[in-house]
């Protein structure tokens, strides 16, 4: 079985973002590039299904669509120990477009299981890993906290809107995690950093897809007022501000 | 063209959020001079469906198939997806929780719709159609142009007001021929959370995090929450340490929540934490240390020990509720 985790390159969740161009663009000054935390808990779980070899697992791939820009990040998921990559050459225009280029590239290559994180920290769409699943006409389970494989299928863990389910479904599938996939993401150690100097990234050229969606601008938060601050020996005032000035209890 | 909204039932019940939607979609319709048709999918009884008449529909298309008892992400896609057919809808509304999140997508491939992912108010123009979301996981915002002919809004949770108007409701029974050949998931086991609010849905949270100091320090904060009507959640490093479940973690990897009240206890402030909870309309922070970054995302304050606090509030809360 061969699994194929996408992975999105993302600023680091520290970063405060400052837009440049009249807020059209990120201002990329100083920022680090990280592998979205979805998809690098994803890639340790595939990592780890990899590691129990009565799994029958034979290689975990990523993929990633992105310029030459963004092999830094895919060097680091080779380091923390994916055995290759793909990368498709191209500007991810929107989720469709991604998820498009994605579905070509699983198409031409067989893969069992693909890992998607529920969202990329940057465009919070939630939108990839079920685009992809319904280009690929492929089951998806989403919102996945725990994948184990038995007898060539999956048995998973899935959160619901009020309670938790735990489903079984036959490979080919799309699974698109949440937090729990993998306690803490794996770590690149010295020989795995070395090793993926030699690891082969096959670079695909795009298919031609229209993305349906265009970003317009960006915007910051409104600041919020300054905190009002309630005596400690006084606790109670507080409910009493929540109560009747912000009429919110 | 019209206005489609699918509205999912709970046990053949009705949320909040349901009713979100359909006021959302009665003023998009309104917009657009158009009409809005909602879309309820598997056993609901008629009392119920002319609940979402109050909200503004006036007409409800009851799905109904024995295979709808499975939430299977493409036997539900497929049945969004005809009756959108069916009906011209040129906008889909959906909701942008778990269930939303698994189908919008997959609707969006088939029906080749751009999608506005987790919108949370109307669009800000609809000639282009431009909608207005968060990004960078809350520390922006971002506008997007649809610009396929289609449309899919997934609606953030408790982002929009539910509306009461009253309107006579016309409810169409649909029964739907379904391929059950496509269905791959089995569900072996159904643990519903019973009894507790959802931190999805709740309008007020109360939140722990290190401040706590002990997994065993929690019940007056259970107690405090229970008294409000809140959901539970708590920072990163607690469900790290398995000190309260994963599905309880607020903040960017985890529950990223939009309550009229987030009240954090012992909570520094991460700016990963604060991503998540950014857009609650009020935020309560109690700690320890002055200088934590959560009070400057603070609307009220308390400075002090979370352990001491929580007994006044609690007593504070009784003090009004009798």
């Amino acid at each position: 079985m061969k699994i194929l985790v996408c992975i999105s390159n993302v600023p680091d969740t520290t970063t405060k973002v400052k837009f440049i161009d009249s807020n059209t663009k990120l201002d990329e000054t100083g920022i680090q590039w990280v592998i979205n935390p979805w998809d690098e808990l994803s890639l340790t779980r595939a990592l780890e299904l990899k590691d129990d070899t009565s799994n029958g697992i034979q290689s975990v791939t990523v993929a990633h669509v992105g310029g030459a820009g963004s092999e830094p990040t895919i060097r680091k998921a080779l380091a923390i120990g994916a055995d290759n990559a793909i990368r498709i050459n191209a500007e991810p225009g929107d989720a469709y477009f991604v998820a498009a280029q994605l579905s070509e590239a699983i198409k031409s290559e067989p893969f069992d299981i693909v890992f998607c994180g529920i969202e990329s920290s940057d465009h919070n769409g939630s939108t990839v890993g079920g685009m992809l699943a319904e280009f690929l006409g492929w089951p998806s389970i989403s919102a996945v906290s725990s994948v184990q494989l038995k007898d060539g299928q999956a048995v998973i863990n899935r959160e619901i809107d009020g309670g938790k389910e735990t489903v079984t479904v036959p490979t080919p599938f799309v699974a698109i995690v949440q937090k729990g996939i993998a306690k803490e993401p794996r770590i690149a150690a010295m020989r795995g950093i070395m090793m993926a100097r030699s690891k082969p990234i096959k670079v695909i050229e795009p298919n031609s897809v229209e993305p349906l969606t265009e970003l317009v601008g960006y915007e910051l938060p409104q600041p919020r007022a300054a905190c009002k601050f309630v005596d400690p020996d006084n606790a109670k005032q507080l409910i009493d501000l929540l109560k009747n000035e912000a009429k919110v209890i | 063209m019209s206005i489609l909204v699918y509205t999912e039932n709970w046990d053949g019940k009705f949320k909040k959020t349901s009713f979100e939607l359909v006021s959302y979609a009665t003023k998009l319709a309104e917009i657009l001079n158009t009409t809005a048709t909602v879309l309820s999918i598997g056993q609901v009884d008629p009392v119920e469906l002319e609940k979402l008449g109050k909200y503004g529909a006036k007409k409800v298309i009851n799905a109904t198939n024995e295979n709808f008892k499975i939430l299977d992400n493409q036997v539900y896609t497929n049945a969004i997806a005809e009756v959108a057919d069916k009906e011209g809808a040129e906008v889909i509304i959906l909701s942008n929780n778990n269930t939303g999140k698994a189908l919008a997508p997959r609707l969006s491939v088939k029906l080749k719709a751009g999608i506005g992912s987790g919108v949370s108010k109307l669009p800000i123009s609809t000639k282009p159609f431009i909608v207005y979301k968060k990004a960078y996981s809350g520390n922006a915002f971002a506008t997007i142009q649809i610009k396929s002919e289609k449309k899919i809004l997934t609606l953030a949770q408790n982002s929009f007001e539910p509306i009461a108007t009253s309107s006579a409701i016309d409810i169409e029974n649909l029964s739907l021929q379904i391929d059950g050949s496509v269905i791959k998931t089995k569900v072996l086991e159904v643990k519903k959370q019973t009894g507790k609010v959802l931190l999805t849905d709740a309008e007020v949270v109360v939140s722990g995090g290190r401040g706590m100091k002990s997994p065993d320090n929690w019940s007056p904060l259970v107690e405090f929450a229970e008294l409000l009507g809140a959901a539970t959640a708590c920072s990163r490093p607690v469900s790290d340490e398995g000190w309260r479940p994963n599905e309880e973690h607020t903040g960017q990897t985890g529950k990223i929540i939009a309550p009229n009240l987030y009240i954090a206890i012992g909570i520094s402030g991460a700016t990963q934490h604060l991503a998540g909870i950014s857009s609650s309309k009020y935020i309560v922070a109690i700690n320890t240390d002055k200088d934590a970054p959560i009070f400057e995302a603070a609307n009220y304050g308390i400075v002090g020990d979370a352990l001491k606090v929580l007994p006044e509030l609690i007593s504070a809360v009784k003090e009004i509720k009798s």
